[in-house]
């Protein structure tokens, strides 16, 4: 974990409100680990206040990749920067997707809602190298929200879409997509980022078919580093819960420690 | 060379910045950021007897040049601390200072009996004023008597300096400063949060599980300034000032209103080196200025 000041953006993409900034920085992008993210202050002034939490998207060995969608006021600041822009970042921060060595020739399904996809791009590449058969299932509300496809099918990615609205892929929701492929090809995990009911109902499944699922979990965060316990997260102990960091304990934690929200 | 040591009579700092409970962990956090040497202390997250569950999410929202906190003294108890991070936190110069919370006023004295043994430590704060506990906002801290008789109560317990920590939410911050005076507090420090809220217009519901939150940041500076001279000016004993300070210039404005030192809070989450980045502010402003010593600031006020 350090602090860069000095990080700068080499290189920018926009679709619409996503974004993805290529930030040159080898402090950081040496020792990342897919599921890890930064704390990125959006403002030198303090409105807004706080640094944004965002995933590592990709990383080299003096760059990272920040893959982001315009959520508030934080990110739309963020959208503005160009490239040659110095960024002060801290990072790497949390604790990243985990893998067995036996993870090698096995059929992995990376399952993405939206903005959710962002770490799972970095995963993807991690788990091939580790020869993983990696198949990406990424779901978006429609055509514009799916902006990466292409550059999964560069990387050589097995990738089915999904759209809500059926502009794209498959028909539905990414969960139904990922029964459906489930019931063809049962995969050894599942690693799994995106909105929360689409995460609940990923983990449903993912009980249901037996299947160990990872989740990287999203939140508002005071610090990124655990210091002000305001990202927490219900965690199994036990038979109760007990609120568990996201950003130091997580942000990825396994299916079965954690406890869902009751909808509504 | 500037020198930036204050004496609060009970305790000498190296210099007058400390970090504020609940924005700096228990200390080890910061570890990867600064030296924690080079800062004057450390008041660390506040203590309850035993582990403490804490409120639900979400705990935090963001408001313009503030943040609202309802995280409810989620941590680990006395034991847990004391045999964990207090030896981590022995191998630094820097003062170690306790935020002492209670469920009960027995609570409070069972703190303060089981850490009154334990090295290393320099001074109790006591949380009479965290406002996100008990129902409304209530806290020890918003009535005299209440403020006097714990006050009084702990330190009877402690062997150690009371630090009484005051909170905003007060008609009259004088009245309640000078009942901790009398209770036998060393030093007072304020100000905690103030009593907040925010709401989500799609939702109609509130940004926090709790309802109520405690504002710091930027946001609440000016009100904590204020409330620290009027302070400063009404009691005997040394005040630590806090509340939204950012910068040197920040922290300098407090002392030149009277307080002896200061706390640095919710700027540590923005930039974890904050608490040494003023202390350097300080010294260039006295460096610039031409003053030896940064205690001759303190109270210089020209009205």
């Amino acid at each position: 974990m350090t602090k860069d000041p000095s990080a700068r953006i080499v290189h920018k993409q926009a679709w619409g409100d996503y974004f993805l900034f290529r930030i040159e920085s080898p402090a950081l992008a040496g020792g990342a680990k897919p599921g890890q993210f930064l704390m990125v202050r959006v403002s030198d002034r303090v409105y807004p206040l706080l640094r944004r939490p965002l995933s590592i998207h990709a990383r080299a060995s003096n760059s990272l990749e920040i893959f982001f969608q315009i959520a508030g006021q934080g990110t739309s600041l963020l959208a503005q920067k160009k490239e040659g822009d110095g960024l002060d970042i801290l990072g790497p921060l949390g604790k990243g997707f985990d893998w067995d060595a036996d993870i090698k020739g096995k059929l992995v399904y990376l399952v993405g809602g939206g903005r959710g996809i962002a770490p799972l791009y970095f995963l993807a590449r991690e788990l091939r190298t580790a020869g993983a058969r990696v198949k990406m299932l990424y779901g978006g509300k429609s055509l514009p929200d799916l902006p990466l496809r292409q550059k999964f099918e560069k990387a050589g990615l097995d990738v089915a879409c999904s759209t809500d609205d059926g502009t794209c892929g498959f028909h539905g929701l990414v969960t139904a997509l990922l029964q459906k492929d489930i019931n063809k090809q049962r995969p050894a995990a599942l690693f799994v980022c995106g909105p929360d009911p689409m995460m609940k109902k990923t983990a449903e499944i993912a009980a249901r078919e037996k299947i160990p699922a990872q989740f990287s979990l999203e939140s508002m965060m005071g610090c990124g580093f655990g210091a002000c316990w305001g990202c927490v997260k219900r965690i199994r102990k036990g038979d109760n819960g007990t609120w568990r960091k996201i950003c130091e304990d997580g942000p990825v934690f396994s299916g079965d420690e954690i406890i869902w929200e009751k909808e509504g | 060379m500037v020198d930036l040591s204050v004496d609060l009579g009970f305790l000498k700092l190296r210099n007058p910045v400390l970090a504020a409970s609940g924005t700096f962990g228990y200390g080890l956090e910061f570890e990867p950021f600064l030296d924690l040497n080079a800062i004057g202390g450390i008041v660390v997250k506040g203590l309850y007897f035993g582990p403490r569950e804490g409120n639900p999410p979400p705990r935090l929202v963001e408001t313009p040049s503030g943040l609202i906190n309802a995280i409810g003294l989620q941590g680990v108890g006395v034991e847990q601390f004391a045999k964990e991070t207090l030896p981590r936190l022995r191998k630094y110069q820097t003062a170690v200072l306790i935020n002492v919370c209670g469920a009960s006023d027995e609570e409070y004295v069972e703190v303060i009996g089981y850490l009154n043994d334990q090295k290393g430590i320099s001074a109790f704060e006591l949380n009479i004023s965290c406002p996100n506990v008990e129902k409304n906002g209530f806290c020890p801290a918003l009535d005299p008597s209440s403020t006097f008789s714990l006050v009084k109560l702990a330190k009877q317990a402690s062997r150690l300096p009371i630090i009484a920590k005051l909170s905003p939410n007060v008609t009259d911050i004088v009245e309640i400063a000078k009942a901790a005076e009398e209770g036998g507090a060393d030093g007072i420090s304020l100000i905690n949060t103030i009593l907040a809220m925010a709401v989500d217009i799609e939702t109609q519901r509130p940004k926090l599980a709790n309802i109520f939150g405690g504002l710091s940041g930027p946001a609440i500076k000016p009100i904590a300034l204020r409330m620290v001279y009027q302070v400063a000016s009404a009691v005997k004993i040394p005040v630590i000032g806090m509340g939204g300070i950012m910068t040197g210039a920040d922290a300098l404005e407090f002392m030149i209103v009277g307080a002896k030192a200061v706390e640095v809070g919710t700027a540590n989450f923005v930039d974890p080196a904050s608490t040494l980045r003023i202390v350097r502010e300080i010294e260039d402003f006295c460096q610039t200025k031409g003053h030896d010593k940064i205690a001759d600031l303190i109270g210089t006020l020209k009205i």
